[in-house]
């Protein structure tokens, strides 16, 4: 056991962990909290894959400014905790949960009986996850979808603003 | 197998239980913006999937895809929230089962 197995087991239970409180919580506050909790999580796990640039900017993306905004309209609204009539017992809800283990189960076997041969980090992942080499990538490679992501996202601001503002003649 | 390291199934198997929450998420809650934040997770759990293929076979083309999954992500953000905003002024409420206006 070096001191990756254990960071990875570590980081592997908090996300887990993290996950089931997030969807178990009934204030969505809390819930919210959590889900910060579990990016953060998932920044390490990015860390022990090699990949700087991912996990700083899941911390800045996610819980900066996703979160940010998902906090900012749980307050913006006062929601309360959940009404207890979400505990009431659903045969729906029962079969949902069982196809989601299910399917769970299914994949997880899958990948333990099936090997893929790849047991450790290639040796050029360090190289690849810098901020100069996805840089140098993005911006030779992929600089067609990169500028069409940016017009998604004036299209999303766009689109965000007509839904929310207030109608002046209703 | 090399003990010394962390297999690429691991990764994978992580984030394969990292969707079913989020799966479970979506089905079991009542909450618009709770349901919101399980999609998050899911998305989150492929771009798990997405990292650990690129530092295991050394190609970058998955840390790019990631980028422009978060990309997608946070105007997925501000369109939904957007939606719950404009949803609670019309019906007073954030419960997806109790907005059914649009169900014949």
């Amino acid at each position: 056991m070096n001191i990756n197995t254990i960071a990875f087991i570590i980081l592997a239970l908090g996300a887990i962990a993290t996950g089931i409180l997030t969807i178990t919580r009934r204030s969505p506050v809390a819930s919210a909290m959590w889900l910060i909790t579990h990016f953060f999580t998932l920044s390490g796990l990015y860390l022990t894959l090699k990949a700087q640039f991912v996990a700083v900017i899941q911390i800045l993306v996610y819980a900066g400014a996703i979160m940010v905004l998902v906090v900012f309209v749980i307050m913006l609204l006062n929601l309360g905790k959940d009404s207890e009539r979400s505990a009431t017992f659903d045969i729906r809800k029962a079969i949902g949960i069982f196809v989601v283990f299910a399917f769970a189960i299914m994949l997880g076997s899958v990948f333990i009986t099936q090997h893929s041969g790849y047991s450790a980090l290639n040796e050029s992942a360090g190289k690849i996850g810098t901020v100069e080499s996805i840089g140098t990538v993005l911006f030779k490679d992929y600089i067609f979808p990169f500028e069409a992501i940016s017009l998604l996202l004036l299209a999303a601001v766009v689109g965000a603003v007509i839904l929310a503002k207030r109608r002046i003649n209703p | 197998m090399n003990l010394q390291s962390i297999p690429l199934e691991w990764y994978l198997g992580l984030s394969a239980m990292l969707f079913s929450l989020g799966v479970v998420g979506v089905l079991t809650r009542r909450n618009a913006i709770v349901i919101f934040m399980s999609i998050e997770m899911m998305l989150n759990a492929v771009n798990l999937t997405l990292v650990a293929f690129s530092s295991y076979l050394g190609d970058s083309a998955g840390q790019i895809f990631v980028f422009f999954v978060m990309a997608v992500a946070a105007a997925e953000a501000a369109v939904g929230l957007a939606i719950v905003l404009a949803l609670f002024r019309n019906k007073q409420t954030v419960f997806v089962d109790e907005v059914n206006v649009m169900k014949w």
